[in-house]
Parts: C-alpha cells; structure tokens; sequence
C-alpha cells in the first residue's frame, strides 16, 4: 500500500498495517510523539489497534524536550 | 498585503494564549505584542533566574522574580495598554480548559515534553477548534535550514523535531529565538487570514 508518511510517499507491504507495526518497520522509536492519522489525533493507546490504508495521510512528529 | 494600521486593528480584537513563559513563550509574547495583539493569556509557574538569560526575554535585575511578572513588566514597556492576563501556575488537565478557552489561538511553549504532549492531546480532543502551535527541537546552533513547520489539520509544530535540549545540547538564542518567531508568524497567519 502507498500512504504519505511525514509529508513524504511511501511504499508498505499489504493493504493494511497498524500504526505501531508502521513505526517499528520505520524505526520510531521516541518516547514521546503526536500521530495524527488524516488529521485526527490517534492516542498512544490506540497505536496497536489503528490500522492505516491506502492512500491514507500519517504525521509521526517527535516531541523533544526544549523550550 | 494590508497597512500595518489594517492589521494593528484586527490583531487588537485577538486573544492569544502562551502555555509557558520561558525561551519560546517569552520571545513569543514580545513578537505578538509588538505586532498588535489586543490581549495575550500567559501561564508559568517558574522565577526568572540567570540561566535562562541566554535565550529568555529577561533582564539580569529581574532575577528571582517570577517570570509571569517580569514578562508582565517587560511587554507593559513595549505596549503599556495592551491586556494582559498573567497566571502563576502549573498547566495541567484541570485547568487548560480555564486558561486557555476564551483564545482564538494557543501557543505551545513548554520545556518539558511530556507536557508538550499532555497540551496536544487536551488541545486536539477538547479545544479541537481552537489551533495550537506548538514547538519541537531547537537546541545548539546552525542547521537553521532544518527549522520547519509540520502542519496537521489544526495543530502546527514548530522546530526541526530532534534536537533535544540537554547539558551537551544547550538552549541558546539565536535557534530558540527563530523557532519563537515562526510560531508567532504562525499565529499571525492565522488571526489575520481574512484579510489575506
């Protein structure tokens, strides 16, 4: 499946992967982060039941300490 | 483009809330009101002390004051009749609604990320139509380049999303500084698109 992941397309395998399975295939591995998923916010709980299709619009943005 | 007394009048009408009166919230603040922001709702818990003067907008005198008052004295020298309305507290789940309701725009300014976090989740699904632009990494110096804005719907970050602030990676002015002004360019964006 193809989706735009952080403003950029991207290729995935199959028609349907969670956003956790999606983060470890891309290595996101921060502590803190905001999903939004075809901008809705998607919340650290529902990262493993939330599956993103094709053609669908997720922002991982990592959230550093700072400010 | 309108006249500078085109957007002065619109801005004076605006109300603009600051989670955070530290590197960001403070150079924040100055950049809005001097922009012409009518009223700006600023919230922090901390005291000013000589640490913070290498990015906050403070002075060495005003050092063990709490900031939301030397902010207050500060932005008061810039524009003595604009509304001010500075809260000495911590920002949490219970009072977010309280503060920060009444803004047509919030700003994110927090040290902490977990509370950048905590601020982003209350805002998206509480205040989900109030926009919030919030910041992520801006420590060191150079990379400027690598400054940007990620845009989702209603919530805006600002920053270059990695550089984490620590003992080896400082907070200095010139970044801090930047990633400041591109969230109040943000907001002027946003309370001005009307017109635009």
């Amino acid at each position: 499946m193809k989706i735009i992941l952080n403003n950029r397309p991207e290729n995935f395998e199959g028609d349907s992967l969670s956003v956790s399975k999606i983060m470890e295939i891309k290595s996101f591995h921060f502590k803190m982060l905001v999903v939004r998923l075809n901008d809705k916010l998607i919340k650290r709980e529902e990262y493993e039941t939330t599956d993103v299709k094709d053609g669908d619009d997720l922002k991982i943005i990592h959230l550093v300490s700072g400010g | 483009m309108p006249t500078f007394n085109q957007i002065k009048a619109i801005l004076s009408q605006k109300t603009v809330g600051i989670a955070g009166a530290g590197g960001l919230g403070s150079n924040c603040a100055v950049s809005l009101i001097r922009s012409g922001v009518g009223k700006l709702i600023v919230a922090d818990y901390d005291r000013v002390s000589p640490e913070n003067l290498n990015r906050q907008f403070y002075f060495r005198k005003q050092s063990g004051m709490k900031k939301v008052d030397a902010l207050r004295e500060n932005l008061q020298k810039i524009c003595p009749g604009c509304l001010l309305q500075m809260h000495d507290t911590w920002v949490t789940k219970d009072n977010i609604e309280l503060l920060f309701s009444v803004c047509d725009v919030v700003v994110e300014a927090f040290d902490e990320a977990d509370q950048k976090s905590m601020l982003i989740e209350y805002m998206l699904t509480n205040l989900p139509d109030i926009p919030l632009v919030a910041a992520s990494g801006m420590a060191g110096f150079g990379r400027t380049d690598q400054l940007k804005v990620v845009q989702s719907g209603n919530l805006y970050v600002c920053g270059d999303a990695q550089s984490e602030i620590s003992e080896e990676n400082p907070p200095l002015a010139p970044r801090v500084n930047i990633v400041a002004n591109m969230q109040a360019d943000i907001v002027l964006q946003l309370l001005l698109k009307d017109v635009v």
